[in-house]
């Protein structure tokens, strides 16, 4: 809505899904965590099934906007949409899981990796909508963490983390360290993955983690913030959420 | 010339029958159609707060709502939460610490500000500038603000806790 008040879209026909109930819901389907596409996200915030098995979201909820916001805007819309300093983009990449999407030739499902592709831009083909989202619950070793830098509470990210792993130890086993604010879409920071998994965390492999981050990643700068202090600062919140999975 | 889509929506517990055009805000309606000034339009991209309504018993911001979006809902501005009386404490509150000056953002923080203290009625004063973060006020500084709305929050504990002490 906001981008048809600024005249960033211009679309001929605008079609209302709200009425949709089918698009409604928060509910555990086998074993996964079923999120439809028209949950709000104050109804993300505030669900006992999120805290329990999605608690990443939980955490990340408050971050999003202000509460009038909170209480229109959709999962769903927000995934769509796919603005690389939102949050939920980069929590699904981070929690991992499916897309399902229902066009003319029938639902299918797309995996989290492999949709967000660009600027406002995801695999989403012309007459598709997106229905839901299937997660893996959180297990009891699960870590997760959520961290983002804003000017002002609300605001655009500057530069935020999404991350999820299991605990092994001292160790994180298989982690997704999805970033905000820092592309032309949400992504994660393979490499630093690839670093992390397994490795026991001490203020070394910390160390290494951020610097492997800092050169993975090519922010681009904004209205406000450089690169380099993007990719400074996205260093700092991954210092941070590594140093709280010791704990 | 774009169609008009007819409507039908309660307002401050009055039924309307409108044809609006589809590209006309909520906010737009509430006082262009209606004459209900009091919604205030500062962004109208969703940032700024003086539109900020309750649609089905919920705010929202009344610049990102297409008036279409509320065809079959209940919308309270805030007109009709003042003269239900639902907000006295809040306004009489915001009166005593003098916690509006040209009063453009007030009526958005009102009706945020009700919300906050019916569904966090534990709020901290950090939580209380949180929660009306995404309401702007240019003349104030905030503090009148939170200083009214913590006080309410006390007001409204000491009342829900007086019907058992009696007993």
């Amino acid at each position: 809505m906001a981008t048809l008040a600024m005249r960033l879209s211009e679309p001929a026909l605008l079609i209302d899904l709200s009425a949709l109930d089918a698009l409604r819901g928060i509910a555990r389907v086998g074993d996964r965590l079923r999120i439809g596409a028209l949950v709000t996200h104050s109804e993300i915030e505030s669900s006992p099934l999120v805290a329990r098995h999605a608690p990443l979201l939980g955490q990340a909820a408050p971050h999003i906007a202000h509460r009038a916001i909170r209480n229109a805007g959709t999962w769903g819309g927000s995934l769509a949409h796919a603005d690389p300093a939102a949050e939920w983009p980069a929590c699904l990449l981070a929690l991992g899981g499916a897309v399902i999407v229902r066009g003319p030739d029938g639902e299918r499902r797309i995996d989290a990796d492999d949709f967000f592709v660009g600027l406002y831009e995801t695999a989403l083909q012309p007459g598709e909508v997106l229905v839901a989202t299937e997660i893996e619950p959180a297990g009891s070793d699960a870590w997760f963490g959520f961290s983002e830098l804003a000017r002002r509470r609300g605001d655009y990210a500057v530069v935020g983390i999404a991350a999820t792993a299991s605990r092994a130890g001292a160790a994180l086993r298989a982690p997704r360290i999805a970033l905000l604010g820092v592309g032309t879409t949400s992504a994660r920071a393979r490499r630093t993955e690839a670093l992390l998994d397994g490795r026991a965390l001490d203020a070394g492999t910390i160390a290494q983690a951020v610097a492997s981050l800092r050169a993975e990643i090519d922010p681009l700068p904004d209205l406000t913030h450089s690169s380099s202090t993007k990719r400074h600062l996205a260093g700092v919140l991954l210092q941070r959420l590594l140093a709280s999975a010791q704990a | 010339m774009a169609d008009l889509y007819p409507i039908r929506l309660t307002v401050n517990g009055e039924s309307h029958q409108c044809h609006v055009s589809p590209r006309t805000t909520l906010a737009e309606f509430l006082r262009e159609v209606l004459g209900l000034k009091g919604t205030h339009l500062g962004c109208e991209h969703g940032v700024c707060g003086a539109c900020t309504v309750e649609l089905n018993g919920r705010t929202v911001r009344g610049c990102l709502t297409l008036a279409v979006q509320a065809d079959g809902a209940q919308v309270q501005t805030i007109e009709g939460l003042s003269r239900r009386g639902v907000i006295q404490d809040l306004q009489d509150a915001f009166v005593q610490h003098n916690a509006l000056q040209c009063g453009f953002c007030t009526s958005g923080m009102l009706v945020t500000a009700k919300e906050l203290v019916e569904q966090r009625p534990d709020a901290s004063r950090a939580e209380v500038r949180e929660w009306i973060s995404g309401n702007y006020c240019r003349c104030t500084g905030y503090h009148a603000i939170v200083d009214a709305i913590v006080e309410v929050l006390a007001q409204r504990k000491a009342r829900a806790v007086l019907p058992m002490e009696e007993i």
